[in-house]
């Protein structure tokens, strides 16, 4: 099982050959977003955070910028910098460092402004994009995938269909060898003891548990039932009616491989296999999560249908639902809803994914990159906004 | 044989159906080998579930087999069974020491 990626000089592959401008704070965003619309070959990376929050929450936008210019699918990474946010530019610049991939920064205080930082941004990523543009794909084990599980926008197919197909796909990668990322622990709830069953050791077990625990509490704190926010509006016209049975049907993307690590929000996993990152379920923050987590890949299992993409890792959209794939043709990839009409069985649906996976991080565009709907991005922080 | 529903796993109290269902209509519940007749006690819109058999108050609600919530009043045999009759047992900040 092989695919044709990106080989990157620090070992790690790539499935899309992106220049990325990466903005450090929420208020360099217009400068980023202005640089990227008129390079092409460039994606941007635009957020809400990286000023006035605690210094746990700045250390970690910081990882986070890291972890998401190190991800593979970017070959080089334009940084802008306001200039006075709590972020240090500096820290970001030294943590990429590592990659060997060349950084370039823009810092709009210091160039006099947003026009000339455009204009500087703009003449030093046409060069990285000319640069990349030379790059050519070779053949890589199916073992280079590191997979970000998603589902949302979730009914009750969602449980009974396209989940448990995408977690035999998700078996598949692992069984070849590849990494495979959890996320959305809010949707353990209920079903950690199931998950913690398939620790690798009783360590990573409690710490599935602690995980859980740590979201639940914070859910609680605000002193409410949660339910309409999880399980949400639509879940629930779904079908689905606590966050108990939503989780149940959660986890079955997973499949049934073991859980070999716990990991922080994103952190990129050491381990080869099924290992567990923590972060909420709603898109933007997961996504980044998975990214910064070094994600070359994303499958998205939804019900509703959901169309939400990341701008530079792909997202696969698999549904269960029939309706959903009538309707929404524009945003979903694969149809397992055949499991429901009995022409077809779970293995199969989830070999079929699969062999989606192989062909995508070759190159073959999603159907949210298509349409351009690749914004779904923001760092999950845990503090206040002080 | 063409099934209206489906009892994901035999300890289940409720089953998901996989149509909308109008009241009093006969369905055949699937389940792992093979399948039982009952008659939907009101509209069962798609996905969504019902009782298998009369649910009393604050009994647990069983669905792939394990604890999903908890009925707040009894359930008929055959009924709608969702937010209105069930509630979540976990995240709720609005109960102390849950």
């Amino acid at each position: 099982m092989e695919f044709k990626g990106y080989r990157r000089d620090n070992g790690r592959v790539g499935t899309r050959n992106y220049v990325g401008v990466i903005s450090t704070v929420v208020c360099a965003n217009e400068v980023a977003e202005k640089i990227s619309s008129q390079v092409l070959g460039t994606v941007p990376f635009l957020h809400q955070q990286g000023c006035c929050q605690t210094p746990l929450d700045i250390n970690r936008v910081t990882n986070v910028l890291i972890g998401l210019g190190s991800n593979p699918n970017l070959v080089s990474v334009l940084l802008v910098s306001l200039g006075c946010e709590s972020v240090e530019l500096e820290a970001v610049v030294k943590g990429l460092s590592q990659t060997g991939k060349c950084v370039e920064t823009v810092t709009i205080q210091e160039i006099g402004g947003s026009a000339r930082a455009v204009a500087e941004g703009l003449l030093l990523a046409q060069e990285m994009a000319r640069d990349a543009s030379r790059l050519e794909r070779t053949v890589c084990p199916a073992g280079d995938l590191i997979l970000g599980l998603k589902c949302g926008s979730s009914d009750t197919t969602s449980g009974l269909f396209s989940n448990p197909a995408l977690g035999i796909a998700s078996d598949l990668l692992v069984k070849a060898g590849g990494t495979s990322i959890l996320g959305e622990t809010t949707e353990f709830i209920g079903a950690e003891h199931l998950l913690a069953a398939r620790a690798k050791n009783k360590a990573v077990g409690e710490a599935i548990i602690e995980l859980v625990r740590r979201m639940e509490d914070r859910a609680k704190a605000v002193g409410c039932d949660m339910r309409g926010g999880q399980p949400t509006g639509g879940n629930i016209k779904g079908g689905l009616t606590t966050i108990e049975e939503k989780s149940l049907g959660a986890i079955a993307k997973s499949g049934h491989s073991p859980i070999e690590a716990v990991y922080e929000y994103g952190v990129t996993p050491e381990q080869k296999g099924l290992v567990v990152m923590d972060s909420p379920g709603r898109e933007p923050e997961i996504l980044t999560g998975l990214a910064a987590a070094g994600c070359n890949l994303i499958v998205f299992a939804t019900g509703r249908g959901a169309p939400q993409g990341f701008p530079f890792v792909p997202v696969i959209k698999i549904t269960g639902n029939r309706v959903t794939w009538d309707k929404l043709r524009d945003h979903m990839d694969v149809n397992v809803s055949s499991i429901m009409d009995g022409t077809e069985t779970l293995p199969s649906a989830g070999k079929r994914i699969f062999q989606e996976m192989m062909e995508v991080a070759s190159g073959k565009l999603t159907k949210a990159e298509i349409c351009g709907y690749t914004k779904a991005m923001d760092i999950y922080v845990v503090g206040p906004v002080i | 044989m063409r099934i209206d529903a489906i009892l994901i796993h035999e300890r289940d109290n409720v089953a998901v159906a996989l149509r909308d269902i109008q009241e009093n209509e006969e369905i055949v519940v699937g389940k792992e080998n093979g399948s039982f007749q009952m008659r939907a006690s009101g509209a069962i819109p798609f996905g969504h579930k019902f009782a298998i058999r009369y649910l009393e108050k604050d009994e647990k609600i069983i669905k792939y087999g394990e604890v999903i919530g908890r009925t707040t009043v009894a359930i008929p045999l055959g009924a709608h069974a969702h937010v209105h009759n069930i509630e979540s047992l976990r995240g709720r900040g609005d109960i102390k020491d849950n």
